[in-house]
């Protein structure tokens, strides 16, 4: 019904222009940019999909990694085995189950016990996986070698960005992605209006780990060797959370805004300063949680608010009152 | 009065740890009444208002509405059989404006409304609780009455068979109370079904069908507001020995 609007079709029509112009990027320019631009993508898809949940529910997850690690250690299992596509597919499900499992057991965790769970999460599944490796196969570490290229994992990351934002841009105007706002800010009230939390909440944090998983099964053909301490490494999770946080995880958009500037800044600081490259992930971590709260696009709102409140309320009005 | 019993309850318990705040309660609710719950502080009444509406689950006894036992179900299903609420702490939606928050009670209910028959409902219904200028206004940004009376909106927006008010006329003055009242009425007269748990006795006299009184956790008295409120035990309860 509200596919036909205009309100509709212009954004997503424009969003399709912009990822029609960024596939042709691979013959622009060289392959230094072309790694460089996976990065980008690569954590757009993270932070944009770790925001789709997080944002609204202000549930602040680690486990980012855990499914990227599920995703590409599938790729190394399975690649040889089975043709791609079947492979992702296989990581997805495997995402989707690990998701449904911890969603149930821990949503009903608030506040920093969520956080220090999913952050054991991570700890408890690379174990496990080191465990295996170790005592089943006997034999730590992986070797992935399949016939993708650069510009191949660029544009599966860039079709996954494209399906992402795609969905995110529908849920913002259903029902589903109204509940999670609702539940945002306060659980209680969702409930006694007839939400089932749990259901919500679970719902966007498989579709949310889904992603994520791809995001790893997609990446993996890009190292060679993997093995549990290279796919789980608790660090990735830190950098999702330090982008989302900076560009403003509660828009669409926002994350992204933080994943451009600090996938340079990565960049430059992992070539220039490997030995130092924690701690001062640290001071860019505290500069923004104490500096930009509400992030780039808090920072953004907040200058043109007094402005902006008659503005969207005119807005509002005629477009139908929900925003994304 | 119709005599219809809308809403059961039996031998509710509650404890927590041991103390016990709820300790065998047992009433009913007819269809279309307003029934005042009172009792000194600590009494019990939010207690009971919690465990009718699903926010804490019952230790024993039952809860039936409309013949349906939903003793302990989760609060989503409780509020799916017709039960809706307000807090005893105001609460909103505070980021959300108060179209949104209207929507919040409409989307989710058993008949749900969605896009555009949500927004034409919802504006309806903050013309009905005199909000209509504020439609775009976050609803934190509202005055405290105006708070109110938003929650009460999103309440009705659940279009309830029996609403549960915890203290909604509690810490307004002398003209808001007026309004207040009139509001309230106006819901019985439309025929729905209300528990008011309410310290006002002006509101109480004048809006009460029938009381339940409540002292630690037990019910001490059941009848009209006149009968109830010279009933010398409850009197004890308020005021002491003394003055029974």
């Amino acid at each position: 019904m509200s596919i036909l609007k205009p309100d509709f079709i212009k954004p997503v029509g424009l969003g399709a222009l912009i990822f029609a112009a960024l596939a042709f990027l691979p013959s622009l320019v060289d392959s230094y940019y072309m790694s460089l631009a996976i990065s980008v993508v690569s954590f757009a898809v993270l932070a944009t999909a770790w925001s789709m949940f997080s944002g609204p529910t202000r549930y602040i997850s680690l486990a980012t990694v855990v499914f990227f690690g599920i995703g590409a250690y599938t790729v190394a299992v399975l690649g040889e085995v089975l043709p791609f596509p079947l492979v992702l597919v296989c990581a997805g499900l495997a995402g989707t189950m690990i998701a449904l499992l911890v969603g149930f057991s821990t949503l009903r965790l608030a506040g920093v016990y969520f956080v220090i769970f999913t952050f054991g999460l991570t700890e408890l599944v690379r174990q496990v996986v080191s465990w295996y490796e170790v005592n089943v196969t006997r034999e730590m570490g992986r070797y992935v070698f399949l016939d993708i290229t650069q510009n191949d994992i660029y544009w599966q990351l860039l079709a996954l960005f494209a399906v992402l934002l795609l969905t995110g841009f529908i849920l913002g105007r259903s029902r589903l992605g109204f509940a999670l706002r609702i539940i945002g800010e306060d659980e209680t009230v969702a409930k006694h209006c007839g939400i089932d939390v749990t259901r919500v909440k679970v719902a966007l944090f498989v579709l949310s780990a889904l992603f994520m998983t791809l995001t790893g099964a997609i990446m993996a053909p890009r190292w060679t060797y993997i093995d549990p301490v290279i796919a789980f490494n608790p660090m990735l999770s830190f950098q999702v959370v330090i982008m989302a946080l900076l560009g403003g995880p509660r828009r669409l958009l926002g994350p992204l805004l933080g994943v451009i500037p600090l996938t340079l800044l990565f960049e430059v600081l992992t070539a220039s300063f490997p030995n130092h490259f924690s701690i001062l992930l640290g001071c860019v971590f505290m500069v923004i949680v104490y500096l930009l709260p509400g992030g780039v696009v808090g920072l953004y709102e907040k200058y043109r608010a007094p402005k902006k409140r008659v503005l969207a309320t005119d807005q509002n009005a005629k477009t139908g009152g929900s925003t994304a | 009065m119709n005599t219809e019993i809308l809403l059961s309850i039996s031998g509710l318990h509650k404890a927590f740890g041991g103390l016990i705040a709820v300790n065998q309660m047992q009433f009913d609710v007819h269809q279309g009444e307003i029934l005042g719950l009172l009792g000194p502080n600590g009494s019990g009444k939010t207690t009971v208002m919690n465990l009718i509406s699903g926010a804490l689950q019952a230790n024993d006894g039952k809860v039936v509405i409309s013949g349906k036992d939903i003793t302990n179900l989760p609060a989503h299903k409780i509020s799916h059989s017709g039960i809706a609420r307000t807090f005893q702490l105001v609460r909103v939606l505070p980021d959300l404006d108060c179209v949104e928050n209207i929507e919040a009670g409409l989307a989710y209910r058993t008949k749900p409304l969605w896009g555009d028959a949500a927004h034409g409902a919802a504006l309806e219904l903050l013309d009905r609780i005199g909000l209509a200028k504020q439609a775009h206004t976050p609803a934190g940004d509202l005055t405290y009455i105006d708070q109110k009376r938003l929650e009460l909106g999103r309440a009705l927006a659940l279009q309830p068979k029996l609403l549960l008010l915890d203290e909604w006329l509690a810490g307004l003055n002398p003209s808001e109370l007026q309004d207040g009242i009139a509001l309230v009425r106006k819901l019985k007269i439309e025929g729905l079904t209300i528990i008011m748990v309410e310290h006002v006795m002006d509101a109480i006299r004048s809006l009460c069908d029938r009381c339940v009184v409540m002292n630690a956790g037990a019910k001490i008295a059941d009848g009209t507001p006149d009968e109830v409120l010279s009933d010398p035990e409850v009197v004890r309860a308020y005021l002491g020995d003394s003055h029974a």
